[in-house]
């Protein structure tokens, strides 16, 4: 610690001459982490923070349709009692509620499957198990919309 | 484990547990759903068999709970949103929290003649 010291300091001129000036700039330090052509590329993506946004529009969405299912089918019209296959020929007959279920299913499903991805990432603790887990989730998620989809679209009301 | 050092939250903490349950146990019905749904392309009889079995007192009983469950999970969704979008979110998310028990407990007090009407002609007759 001596008095030299702040005079060969290059913060200002508060204290002495500066050491450096316009025509003897200070040394560049680059960042230390600051991305240049050697930086490898992220591979990763934004993929958690499309799922993060998803989850919130998708929920808005639903709130919607899945309140609006569940007056329909539970409480007008006497309720749970009124619905068979007649009742649902006579709503799929409209172009409306076919779209209504189809936007509720798929997102319904992909709105589950993001839910229970997120809690298999959390409490399955072997790289392994959440690996199987979330393999078996993708595949029921898959089959499921399709089969859901399939049955909106080729829905016979004179099937017997 | 040392006494005293398992974390037990307030609102916030439990709103998020009630959250995945609530999701995790509404995500396994709709698997069921779309495959009864499903039962549609097979015949008319087939349908209306395995929607007879939602018409009983007990599974009406479980239609209750689940939409107990939708209800709290859409409610506490949108609570989830405003925290994350609404700038004074964070500082109202215990106040919002009761706002939506309280909205919860009237709808499900509503939810109780349309949802459990039916089973109780049956089981008590008309």
């Amino acid at each position: 610690m001596s008095t030299t010291e702040t005079t060969a300091s290059g913060v200002g001129p508060v204290e002495g001459a500066a050491v450096y000036n316009v025509d003897n700039p200070a040394p560049l330090i680059e960042a230390p982490r600051k991305r240049t052509k050697k930086t490898p590329k992220s591979t990763r993506g934004n993929f958690e923070l499309a799922a993060w946004l998803f989850m919130r529009l998708s929920g808005i969405v639903l709130v919607v349709l899945v309140i609006g299912h569940l007056v329909i089918q539970l409480v007008l019209d006497g309720g749970v009692s009124k619905v068979g296959f007649a009742f649902v020929a006579g709503r799929w007959a409209s172009p409306w509620w076919q779209i209504w279920d189809l936007a509720m299913l798929w997102l319904a499903m992909l709105h589950g499957a993001n839910g229970l991805r997120t809690v298999i990432n959390d409490y399955a603790e072997r790289a392994a198990s959440r690996m199987w887990l979330k393999a078996l989730l993708y595949t029921a998620t898959v089959w499921t919309i399709l089969l859901g989809t399939l049955v909106i679209f080729t829905f016979d009301p004179n099937i017997r | 484990m040392p006494a005293g050092t398992l974390y037990r939250g307030r609102e916030g903490m439990w709103s998020w547990v009630a959250h995945r349950v609530t999701g995790v146990l509404i995500f396994f019905f709709l698997f069921v759903h779309v495959l009864d749904t499903a039962l549609v392309r097979v015949s008319p009889e087939a349908y209306d068999k395995v929607v007879a079995t939602y018409k009983t007192p007990i599974v009406a009983l479980l239609e209750y709970g689940l939409v107990a469950a939708i209800l709290f999970h859409a409610l506490n969704g949108l609570r989830v949103i405003a925290v994350d979008f609404w700038s004074k979110g964070p500082r109202y998310q215990k106040q919002m929290f009761w706002t939506v028990m309280g909205v919860w407990v009237v709808l499900m007090l509503g939810a109780i003649y349309p949802v459990l009407g039916h089973a109780a002609r049956v089981l008590f007759g008309s």
